[in-house]
Formats: structure tokens, sequence, C-alpha cells
């Protein structure tokens, strides 16, 4: 009876196509993914493992509970970072600024609330304002003169460091209180274990849950899903790697309310990416902005909004990294922060090339790049090294995703 | 859920009038004073040789160019068509040469570009459902409407766009060849799909080299040379002077092409 109804799929009736169904068909699909270039997940979790076994060789300290906890906490300023970044480079942009403006949120908190008295709350939205207002002169540069991002973001990069320099003043460092939220935010606040547990078999639930409807729905218009076998499997899998993962922290401090947020984060922006209009014309613009614009998208807009949300989330993650530092210093958002926030977007799976990508690189992105920071300095290394292997880590990064593009193209994915 | 579902003009009232179109690109006036009407239930097609205007003339009325000088009426009322959005919204559908896809995106994606069902929490399976119902009257050979832009075939691209021409129910349809990339059966499956439109009382700008699908469904064909009207025929009209429009001279290369022929036939016992 199921080999009937499933013949008569509204979508299955071609006979050239091949059906994967069940669990089989669910490995055999990946199989040919990875093949045609298509990795997804792949080379994060490759990378994963191949930087914990290297590490924990060299120093055991690394996989202590208390460790990883230390890392989650880096792990959130600079992973919002690249939240944003993933967002440009899907139009097949770029962002270089947003190190310096990162950099220049955190003088901002610092001056305005340290210095000057004003509350808390105020000065991080005065942060983000100028942070959107950065996205949108980038976005009219690009709209109105046809400033290549590029070039833009980098004159971005040297005005916003001058200007973080200029209101941090002469002493170029300011302190933030450490008992004050913010600081206890970025450094200390960890979520109780009930909750971290409750957080992370909740996604597997929410998967099966809209799983099923979806096989519903599909099945209502006669179109055929994968089954609800392989859902299960997946949200099993799923909920068994987040519960071993909380366990095991929570050996050790626990979750950061910090990493929390943004993992939160990522999950409305894989929404707004994945299953809005607004995130099929981001994609449609990445791959084609001509055909955008002829389907009646404003390309225009579409830009605005991606180097908006860019600047913004780097002004909060320099907000974050204020809060981590308990501090608003010129060295803030220099150095390896433009990088690692880009690099981590690659390495999670977002092209440099435009449409394509998702908001799940900058989660997996940011945990390489900060593993391989944490445990260079657990290996005393001087930031020489550090800033050399980031670099070479960076390159290959590049390069799997260019030979993975030329993969696809030839076995026509796109 | 039929994609020709309404005819919503009157068979044979005006849809679209232009009258004295220009457009200058830089020193090189691409298009000089044209003028077109277009009716509802008419098969309109443009003929011209390369570099006569036709795609220049499809895209100031796709909205994708402005025109330098002239007006565009449409329904009766006199419009501006500055976006591509615009010409959409009026009930400008537009089929390009180059297809105008977005190569990383599947095929139900797509075909509502621009146009997806509810935008905050888009409706996958709504839109699936409408994108085969499209492609199945239009008997597209498309596998799976999951697969990405890049695994197609030209013809299954040309059929995409196409299907996504007719998904705002336009008034107008504008075809700039859209035979040029199809198989046999699927040029004749889009020449029954344009006599189709007519029959529903849309009007159809149809751009095509092909003389032999020009006179097979156009009601009217009107020439362009080097961006200037060159003349209005019917299919009733020879080819030769047909295409002594076209080329601008009843002796041209076509012409001795054929003499020479059919001497080197005669010469031959």
């Amino acid at each position: 009876m199921t080999q009937d109804s499933r013949f008569a799929a509204l979508d299955r009736a071609d006979v050239r196509l091949r059906h994967d169904e069940g669990i089989a068909g669910m490995v055999r699909g990946f199989i040919d993914r990875i093949r045609s270039g298509d990795l997804g997940m792949l080379p994060v979790v490759v990378g994963l493992i191949l930087i914990a076994t290297v590490f924990t060789s060299l120093n055991p300290v690394f996989v202590v509970p208390n460790n990883l906890v230390n890392l989650l906490f880096d792990a959130a300023a600079v992973g919002c970072i690249s939240l944003g970044v993933v967002c440009v480079l899907l139009l097949g942009e770029i962002d270089l600024s947003i190190g310096s403006m990162s950099g220049l949120a955190s003088a901002m908190v610092g001056v305005l609330w340290v210095n000057m008295g004003i509350p808390l709350p105020l000065a991080v939205m005065a942060a983000l304002a100028t942070g959107a207002f950065v996205g949108f002169v980038y976005g009219m540069f690009l709209n109105r003169f046809g400033m290549p991002s590029f070039v833009s973001t980098l004159s971005g990069l040297l005005a916003l460091l001058g200007l973080q320099l200029y209101i941090l003043g002469p002493t170029g460092s300011i302190n933030l209180p450490y008992s004050s939220p913010l600081v206890r935010f970025g450094q200390i606040m960890v979520m109780p274990d009930w909750l971290s547990y409750v957080l992370a078999v909740v996604p597997g639930v929410v998967f099966v849950v809209l799983g099923m409807r979806t096989i519903r729905t599909r099945a209502a218009a006669n179109l055929s899903s994968h089954g609800l076998g392989v859902l299960l499997f997946k949200a099993g899998a799923l909920t068994a790697a987040l519960l071993i993962a909380v366990a095991y922290l929570n050996q050790g401090r626990g979750i950061p309310y910090m990493f929390g947020v943004f993992v939160a984060l990522v999950v409305v922006m894989n929404y707004a990416l994945t299953r809005t209009k607004w995130g099929r014309s981001m994609f449609a613009v990445g791959g084609n902005a001509e055909a955008a614009r002829r389907a009646g998208i404003n390309v225009n807009r579409i830009r605005l909004s991606a180097f908006m949300l860019c600047s913004t989330l780097a002004a909060l993650g320099g907000v974050f990294s204020a809060a981590r530092l308990a501090s608003s210093s010129q060295q803030a958002g220099t150095g390896d922060v433009n990088l690692n926030a880009i690099a981590a977007a690659v390495i999670g799976g977002t092209s440099l090339f435009g449409g394509r990508g998702s908001a799940w690189s900058a989660l997996l992105g940011i945990l390489v790049i900060q593993s391989i920071s944490n445990g260079l300095t657990l290996l005393n290394l001087s930031s020489s090294l550090r800033y050399m292997i980031t670099g070479a880590v960076l390159a290959i990064a590049v390069i799997v995703d260019s030979l993975a593009r030329r993969s696809r193209a030839s076995h026509g994915r796109a | 859920m039929s994609a020709l579902s309404s005819g919503n003009a009157v068979k044979g009232e005006p849809i679209l009038r232009l009258r004295g179109i220009s457009k200058q690109f830089g020193a090189v006036s691409a298009l000089a004073d044209i003028d077109l009407d277009v009716h509802a239930g008419e098969v309109v097609a443009l003929v011209g040789d390369n570099g006569a205007g036709k795609s220049t003339l499809i895209k100031i009325l796709a909205g994708v160019h402005q025109p330098s000088s002239g007006t565009i009426e449409f329904m009766g009322r006199e419009v501006t068509l500055d976006t591509p959005a615009k010409a959409l919204q009026l009930g400008i559908a537009t089929v390009f040469q180059d297809l105008a896809l977005c190569e990383n995106l599947d095929v139900v994606a797509n075909l509502f570009l621009g146009h997806e069902l509810s935008p905050w929490r888009l409706d996958e399976v709504a839109m699936e459902v409408r994108a085969w119902t499209l492609l199945n009257e239009l008997s597209a050979r498309i596998p799976s409407v999951r697969q990405p832009i890049a695994s197609l075939s030209g013809g299954q691209r040309q059929t995409v766009a196409i299907a996504r021409s007719l998904l705002l129910d336009p008034k107008i349809v504008m075809l700039d060849e859209p035979t040029a990339a199809l198989g046999v059966a699927q040029t004749a499956e889009v020449l029954n799909l344009i006599e189709r439109l007519r029959d529903r009382g849309h009007g159809v700008i149809l751009i095509s080299h092909n003389m032999e699908d020009v006179r097979a469904v156009a009601d009217r064909i009107v020439v362009l040379r080097l961006g200037r009207n060159n003349g209005e025929f019917t299919p009733e009209n020879s080819n030769e002077e047909i295409i002594a429009a076209i080329t601008g001279a009843s002796e041209n290369s076509v012409s001795r092409r054929q003499s020479r022929k059919s001497e080197q036939t005669g010469l031959q016992p």
C-alpha cells in the first residue's frame, strides 16, 4: 500500500529520480552530497576531532570541562561577529571592518557607561545603533556609488579604529566594574543544571514535532517525505549529542548564558534565512543579483539590511568581548578578531563567493577557531606563532571552499 | 488551480500602447521612435536582425531599462515602468533570453522568487504543489523541483523560466527567444502554450529568429530594423517580404543565397 501511494506522489512521478528513503537512503544521499562537493558539516566535525586529539595529546588540560566552559565564554563574542559576517558573505560581499566596529562598540560602552555615567542599557543601545548606522553607510556606498564593499569596509576599518582611539583618549583603557551585571554576564553567569538539560532536549522535541507536521501536510498535499524513521533517528542523535555535551560541561561550571544568547541568535538567524522571504531574497541576490532584481526583489534594500545586520552584530560582539575582558581598551577588536570572524564563517561552510551558507556555520566555525586559539594558548605559544597558525587554517578553509565549489559545478550543484 | 486561470481583458481591447519610444546608450541610439500596440487575445511577433533592438524593447517593457523618451500606455493609463517589480505588479511578465534564474536555488524557490507565499513563514508545501501544477501544465520534464537550477539542462531551465512568468497570471507575457534551447516536443508545447494564452485573452509578445515558429502562432509580425519600426506583416505575407523588411532590402544575403542555391540545382540535369 505504501508502495502505491509513493509512486502516486506528485513529486515522485519521474522514473529517472532515485528515491532515497529510510535511513539507508539518508546515508546514501549523504555520501552522494559529499562526493559532489556539498560538504556541509563534515569539515567542521573532522576539524574538531583532529584539533581535540592533537591538543589533548599535547596538553590534557584541553578537554577538562572548565577549559571547555572558558572556550564557550570566549566563543560567544567572536561568534556574534561571525554571524554578521555570514550575512554579507551570503551576498558575495565582505566586511573587513568588523574588528574595528567591535572595538569601537566596546570603547563606547566603556566611555558612555563608566566615564560618563549613562545607564548601561542606554550605552549598549548606543553602541548597537552606531553599528547599524555604520552598516547603513556601507550599504549606501555600495548602492549609490557602486563602491565595492572590500574597499568601503577597508576604509571603515581604519576610520572606526581611529574613532575608537579618539573616544578612549590618552589613557587608552577603561576598566569595567567587576560587580556589574555586564561583567558578571561575560565572566561568571552560567545556566543552572536543570535549565541546560531542558534546553538540550528542546531542539530534538521541536525537530520531531515540526517534522511530523511537515510529513502530515506533505502527505495531505500528495507529496513524499523522508519518513518518520529518519526524523526520529536524526532527532535522537541530536538529543543524545547535546545531552552528553551538557552533562560533560556541567561537571565544570556549566553553560555560560552568554553562549546561550549567541546560540539563540544563531537559531533566529537560521529561521530568518531559511523560512522567510527576506532570507530567500538574500540567497537569490548572492546567487544572481540581476535575476533577483528582475524577479522584483529590491536588491538595494537587501544589501542594506545585510550590511546593517553585520555591523550591528559586530557591535554586539564588541559589547560581549568588553564584558568578557571587563575592560574597554585600545587593543579591543584589533589583531586577529577580524580574520577569526571571517574564517569561522568560511570554515563553517559559508562560501566566500555568495549564495551558499547558513547561520549554523558561524556557530560551528567559531568552535573550530576558538578551539585552535584556546589550544595554542594552553601550549604557551607566542602570539607570533598563533597568528601564523590561524592564518594557515584560514587559507586551508578557503582552499577547501574553492575546491568544493569547483566540484559542485562539475556535479551540477550550485 | 490552473496556471492560466482567468482571461481578464476583453478580447481585442488594447492592453499596451507604445508611442515614440527611444533609448540611447551613450552615443548609440538602440531604439528610435518605436510604436507598438498589443491587444488582448493577440500574439505579436517581434522580429529583426541581431542588434535590431528587440531585446532592448523587451527590457524597457520589463522595467529593466528606462526609455529615453516616449510614452507607454497600459490598459488605457500612461505608466512609467521604473522597476521590474512595477512591471510585474501591473501584469507584464517576461521570459528573458538569459532566463534570469538563480542557479543556487531550487526550482520552487526560483518559480516563486520575489512572490513567496506567506513571507514570514514560507509555505513550502503549497509552493511545491503549485510548482508541480504549473510544470505539469507545461508538460515539463523535470525530475524533481527540489533540485538546484544548476543541475538542469538548458531546455529544463527554459521551461522553469516560462512557468515562472505565468505564476502571477499576467495580462501580457513577453517571451524572448523562448524556443531557442528547446527540443522538438517542448517547442510544440511552448507554441501550444502561446495559443492557449491567446485564447484566454492574454496578450503575447514573441521574439524569435525562427520564422516557422513565428508564422505558426503570430497574429501580427512587427519588424524592427536598426532600432526603428520597419513594417508590420501578417502570416499571410510571404517569407520574402518579411525577410526583405528585416534585412532592409529585397536584395540581401538571404535572397542571394537562395538564388544561388536554386541556380545550382537548376544547373543540375
